[in-house]
């Protein structure tokens, strides 16, 4: 097994747009990567350019000792999972898988075993002999798995694997991968936009923005001490309550609203406070008054939506505040809710940097 | 353009290198030759030739004969691309909306495609013969005085009626994909907007058809210049008077026929202009089609 | 039955006896003796000498030509819409292949020059052309009837336009199984263009059949006459008296000349639909 090193790398494209813009990454023997960040951020052009599918502008990318700027995909000893399965419409199932291996000239009861002993850990031994139009998206997504599996590669690369699959079978294959990966112990890039998916499936995240590395952590990490209002609002679901506000020595503030209890900021500065849903509570002397416009029912727990009071945004519209609560709380619509949180648990940022100051 | 191509190497150039070498050959070459030719006079004989600029091009392109061809032309396209569209159109819809038989119409409407021009030219020719032929016969007996062998405009009528005949096939197997293409929910919910089903026709259906009618215009304007040339040459041969000549086959008598190469090429390259400017049209609709 | 439907059938009935009858009448006609068809005109319901007449024009020499038959004549149809059907789609696909999947310095200009061949059809270089076939010794010979017709852009086009809506991915994941550029075209590309294919195939069959105006000039000998240029000297023999017409040979030439291709679309009528309708988009 070998890890993953990339090195400044960039990309731009003829047209002088940047796609990658310096990525420096360390990433260990065995380990599971996450790129997860909005479309277009980059994500995957980065994998695609560890699979060699996109040329490396700068900087180089290698593989255990061997750097493999100019070797091709074939060569990398990678295997990759498409977002579309990327399967041959025209080739049996096992034809699907042992294509790759009967290019690099292996031996025929190899490649057999192989491709059985794949099929078998993937439970799609009795579809061998399909087509892929045969095949439930599920199924498919399974085989696209094998055909990686069977090269046995240094790395697996994902590229949004799941995204094609309803969401019950998202779960299942979610979790089959993660036991998958576990198993195989083979070095994984994974990308998605799913930041569920994310946190679930990673050792470490790498949160990716404009071609660049935000932050890489451990998911929890990232979660409880993010670097920056970006990695704060794109990890965590139901999203980070963001309220604007200015410190004025003592206290942070917009409009009527006036939060104690912060201290070393700047006076100067726009600033961004950010307050996860669930370290709100319901508690009659608490900061924040809401008013409740709409409660979301998940079962186990309840999303009360609503507007906060006595502060606005720059446009002056009302800000929405988000409060993740027991099943029990069913506060009626259009009433007043008071909700507190404990000012360390918080967030404070720097608005124009996205800097992130306590 | 694919996210992903094979990088540079000679064997793109080996690919497309059959074809390539045979457009050079067969394709450019003469062309380029017709052009040339299109300037010189040879004598009589074929030994000798002289630069003459535009002379070929004012001798023939001004003389009588290919203004009346030209005219021809441009009569026997119009009603040819109208009647043959009109009647597809008809047809095509009409086939759409049944449910009984459909496949039968279909085939019936649609398999003459694969019959030749030439074919279809002697077919018309022997049913207007004046020997044997009931058409000759019935167009004289319901008061007409017909004689496609010295009348112009029954002459006309001829080739017209097997021009027109040959190609409601192709453009019926075009406009009734066109209308299969149409959406079924867009056909319901213009059948709850509005009763009318000839008003439904002409404000949703025939609109949404634009592009393929579009496109069969400049198909038939094309068949109508270039492929009848087949049928001419086996019913009326351009006669009576050259009343029946189109440009095409006018090229083809004067250089094979006429051995005038500097004439006939000269014409060739008018030809090529006019082919030029159906082909931008074209690409301009195809470039529209594109933004939709 | 609605009054509105039964106007709809009858228009298509119309429509289909417009499209059906005349052939059906040169058919019966080609079964009638010369005598009948001469005294009674056109005829609707088959006569009896089918076997006669069609014996006569497919394997008696001098039947319908001087010396050659109608199953000569056959063979040279078949030959040339086989040839030009294949040779059609082997090389567009392989030029097709090169211009989406390779990044090449030449790829536009050689683009643009297939697309040139739009601009210039036979009718208006046919005497050039004549002339370099005469020039390679290639009049009368299979070569110089089929090559010179193969080259031009629209299956060229066709197959471009295919091959762009194949995934990316295929690629990618051909790439990553360590496929060559010509093991990607063989192994992925030809099986998965497979109806495209065959939808080619059928239409250029047809197209190459019924070539006319080039086989009319450079087939100078009757042995390498296609039916459809047998068809022109029947019109000539015709024309120019004599005895009894043969009409009933006639019409036999013209069926005999209509009846494969019309066999290949009627038995392909699916595929032949979607090629005809994507070729030309």
């Amino acid at each position: 097994m070998s890890g993953v090193q990339l090195k400044s790398v960039r990309k731009t494209y003829p047209n002088g747009a940047e796609a990658i813009r310096g990525v420096d990454m360390d990433i260990k023997s065995g380990e599971m990567i996450v790129f997860v960040g909005p479309s277009g951020c980059g994500k995957s052009t980065l994998l695609r350019m560890v699979a060699g599918l996109e040329s490396i502008s700068s900087g180089d990318i290698s593989i255990g000792d061997r750097v493999i700027n100019d070797v091709s995909p074939s060569e990398r000893d990678v295997a990759m999972v498409f977002q579309n399965y990327a399967l041959y419409p025209h080739m049996s199932v096992r034809g699907n898988m042992s294509y790759g291996l009967k290019n690099r000239k292996m031996d025929k009861a190899e490649i057999d075993k192989r491709v059985n002993d794949a099929a078998t850990m993937l439970k799609i031994d009795q579809f061998l002999d399909r087509q892929p139009n045969q095949l439930s998206g599920g199924q498919r997504q399974r085989v696209a798995m094998g055909r990686a599996i069977v090269r046995d590669p240094q790395v697996f690369l994902f590229d949004e694997p799941l995204s094609n699959l309803d969401a019950k079978l998202r779960v299942q294959m979610r979790i089959e991968i993660k036991r998958l990966q576990r198993r195989m112990n083979v070095t994984s890039i994974y990308v998605t936009h799913d930041q569920t998916e994310a946190m679930t499936l990673a050792d470490r995240l790498a949160v990716i923005n404009d071609g660049r590395v935000e932050q890489m952590g451990a998911p929890m990490d990232l979660y409880n001490d993010p670097k920056t209002l970006f990695v704060a609002s794109f990890i965590g679901a139901p999203q980070i309550n963001l309220i604007p506000v200015r410190f004025d020595g003592i206290a942070l503030s917009n409009g009527n609203l006036s939060l104690p209890g912060f201290k070393d900021l700047p006076k100067d500065a726009d600033l961004v406070l950010g307050v996860r849903p669930d370290v709100l509570v319901e508690t009659p002397d608490g900061q924040f008054e809401m008013r409740v416009d709409l409660v979301e029912q998940h079962g186990g727990e309840n999303l009360v939506y609503g507007a906060l009071t006595g502060a606005t945004n720059e446009e002056g519209e009302d800000l929405e505040l988000c409060l993740k609560a027991s099943k029990e709380t069913l506060p009626e619509l259009d009433g007043k809710l008071t909700l507190g949180f404990d000012p360390a648990t918080a967030f404070v940022f720097r608005k124009d940097t996205g800097e992130r100051l306590i | 353009m694919k996210r992903v191509q094979f990088e540079h190497s000679p064997i793109p150039y080996l690919f497309v290198a059959p074809q390539i070498i045979i457009i050079v050959i067969f394709f450019l070459w003469p062309a380029a030759q017709a052009v040339y030719q299109s300037f010189l006079l040879e004598d009589a004989f074929g030994l000798s030739s002289q630069f003459v600029w535009f002379r070929n091009y004012s001798d023939t392109i001004f003389s009588s004969a290919w203004l009346q061809a030209f005219g021809f032309t441009i009569i026997f396209s119009t009603l040819v691309t109208f009647l043959s569209l009109g009647i597809a159109l008809l047809l095509a819809v009409k086939a759409n909306e049944v449910i009984q038989g459909a496949s039968t119409y279909k085939t019936l409407l649609m398999w003459a495609y694969a019959i030749a021009p030439p074919v279809a030219g002697l077919m018309g020719n022997l049913m207007f013969n004046p020997l044997i032929g009931d058409l000759y016969g019935f167009m004289n007996a319901v008061g007409f005085d017909f004689d496609h062998k010295l009348d112009p405009y029954d002459a006309g009528f001829v080739v017209i009626l097997i021009s027109v005949w040959k190609q409601v096939s192709v453009n019926f197997i075009f406009f009734l994909s066109g209308l299969q293409g149409i959406p079924k929910s867009v056909n319901e919910a213009a059948m709850m907007d509005c009763n009318s089903s000839t008003r439904r026709f002409w404000t949703i259906t025939f609109p949404l058809l634009a592009p393929t009618t579009f496109f069969l215009m400049v198909i038939n304007i094309t068949y109508a210049f270039f492929e009848t040339f087949g049928i001419i040459d086996t019913t009326t041969q351009g006669a009576p008077g050259g009343a029946t000549t189109t440009l095409v086959f006018k090229v083809f008598q004067d250089g094979f026929r006429g051995a005038d190469i500097g004439g006939s090429s000269a014409q060739s390259v008018v030809l090529m202009l006019l082919v030029l400017v159906l082909t931008v049209i074209q690409f301009r609709f195809i470039e529209k089609k594109v933004h939709y | 039955m609605t009054r509105s439907t039964l106007i709809t059938h009858l228009i298509l009935i119309s429509g289909a006896i417009f499209m059906t009858l005349p052939v059906w009448v040169a058919f019966a006609t080609s079964t009638h003796a010369p005598e009948t068809i001469l005294r009674e005109g056109l005829q609707i319901i088959p006569g009896g000498h089918f076997f006669e007449t069609y014996n006569e024009v497919l394997f008696v020499e001098g039947g319908v030509m001087k010396k050659v038959t109608a199953t000569a004549m056959l063979k040279n149809s078949l030959i040339l819409g086989i040839g030009f059907a294949v040779g059609k789609v082997i090389i567009s696909m392989l030029a097709a292949y090169a211009i989406v999947y390779f990044r090449f310095r030449l790829a536009v200009p050689l683009f643009w020059i297939i697309f040139m061949t739009l601009l210039l059809p036979l009718e208006v270089r046919i005497i050039p052309s004549y002339k370099v076939v005469a020039d390679l010794g290639l009049l009368d010979t299979h070569t110089g009837l089929i090559i010179p017709l193969i080259a031009s852009a629209t299956g060229t086009f066709f197959f471009r336009q295919f091959f762009r809506s194949v995934p990316d991915e295929l690629l990618e994941a051909a790439r990553l199984d360590g496929a060559t550029s010509w093991g990607f075209f063989i192994d992925i590309l030809v099986p998965l263009s497979k109806t495209m294919i065959a939808a080619i195939l059928i239409i250029m069959f047809v197209v190459g059949w019924n070539q006319y105006l080039w086989p009319l000039i450079m087939t100078t000998k009757e042995e390498n006459y296609t039916l459809v240029i047998g068809i022109k000297q029947i019109y000539q023999v015709l024309n120019e008296g004599g005895e009894l017409p043969q009409f009933q040979k006639a019409f036999a030439l013209t069926i005999l000349a209509t009846l494969p291709p019309v066999l290949v679309v009627l038995i392909f009528q699916n595929w032949f639909v979607k090629g005809l309708v994507e070729s030309e988009k």
